[in-house]
């Protein structure tokens, strides 16, 4: 089975559940168990929230980018922002680590999607912005 | 995010119930602190068990309480983990700190 779809959201932190609802709409034609839904629905959660709070900065008036494609058992979602980008990618991937401890965040973002999917890719430009690249194998329901 | 609190001694309980995530930590961070002005309250018990989503944002804004808990001397417990939350709770190491009932 092959299929693809793209949505294009503004960066409004209401529009995370939004992402996460089209996510799993999307995955649920792989019939995929429950806790490979919930899998997804997290490290969605995750990347846009990124996107939104670090990549622009909690502007409300730019564009989040989230892709999906289907590939027989392989689902890949690739969520874009063009924000400020991630100097230092492997250090932005470290457990707890947080640029933006006064927001009292976890640093668990990368881990989380880490955690939850196969494999997680980042690219990142200072200044053009970040595309994280998760794919999973998705292993039918009983 | 819904809240529902109970207060009994120096224990207050807490009912959340619907999406914990960045969108709605905020709101959920006001929520608890308001409750934790009450500095009789040593004692805080979330229970999760309505949690229908919640990601790190959530683990953040559990951190951030049990912080101004530890500050007097207080502890926190955390109860009605889904599958899933149970997971994202695990891999954070919150176990360690919170307490898991």
């Amino acid at each position: 089975m092959h299929n693809e779809m793209e949505v294009r959201f503004l960066s409004l932190s209401g529009n995370e559940a939004l992402a996460r609802a089209v996510a799993v709409s999307f995955a649920a034609q792989m019939n995929p168990g429950i806790e490979e839904l919930s899998d997804i629905r997290t490290a969605v959660s995750e990347a846009v929230t990124n996107a939104i709070i670090h990549g622009y900065n909690q502007d409300r008036d730019r564009v989040v980018t989230m892709q999906m494609e289907i590939e027989d058992e392989l689902l890949t979602v690739i969520v874009k922002d063009e924000g400020c980008g991630i100097g230092d990618v492997a250090l932005a991937r470290k457990p707890f680590y947080t640029s933006k401890p006064e927001l009292e965040r976890s640093g668990m973002g990368f881990s989380v999607m880490e955690a939850f999917m196969d494999s997680v890719d980042v690219q990142s430009a200072l200044g053009c912005g970040t595309t994280v690249t998760m794919r999973k194998r998705i292993r039918h329901a009983d | 995010m819904e809240l529902n609190a109970q207060k009994r001694g120096a224990r207050l309980s807490v009912q959340l119930s619907g999406e914990l995530d960045h969108h709605s930590a905020e709101q959920t961070r006001i929520m608890l602190d308001t409750l934790l002005r009450d500095v009789t309250v040593h004692e805080l018990v979330l229970d999760l068990s309505g949690m229908t989503f919640m990601d790190s944002a959530g683990i953040g804004v559990i951190l951030g309480r049990f912080r101004k808990l530890s500050m007097r001397g207080g502890r926190m417990i955390v109860r009605g983990m889904n599958a899933s939350v149970d997971r994202l709770f695990q891999m954070s190491g919150i176990y360690a700190i919170v307490e898991k009932q």
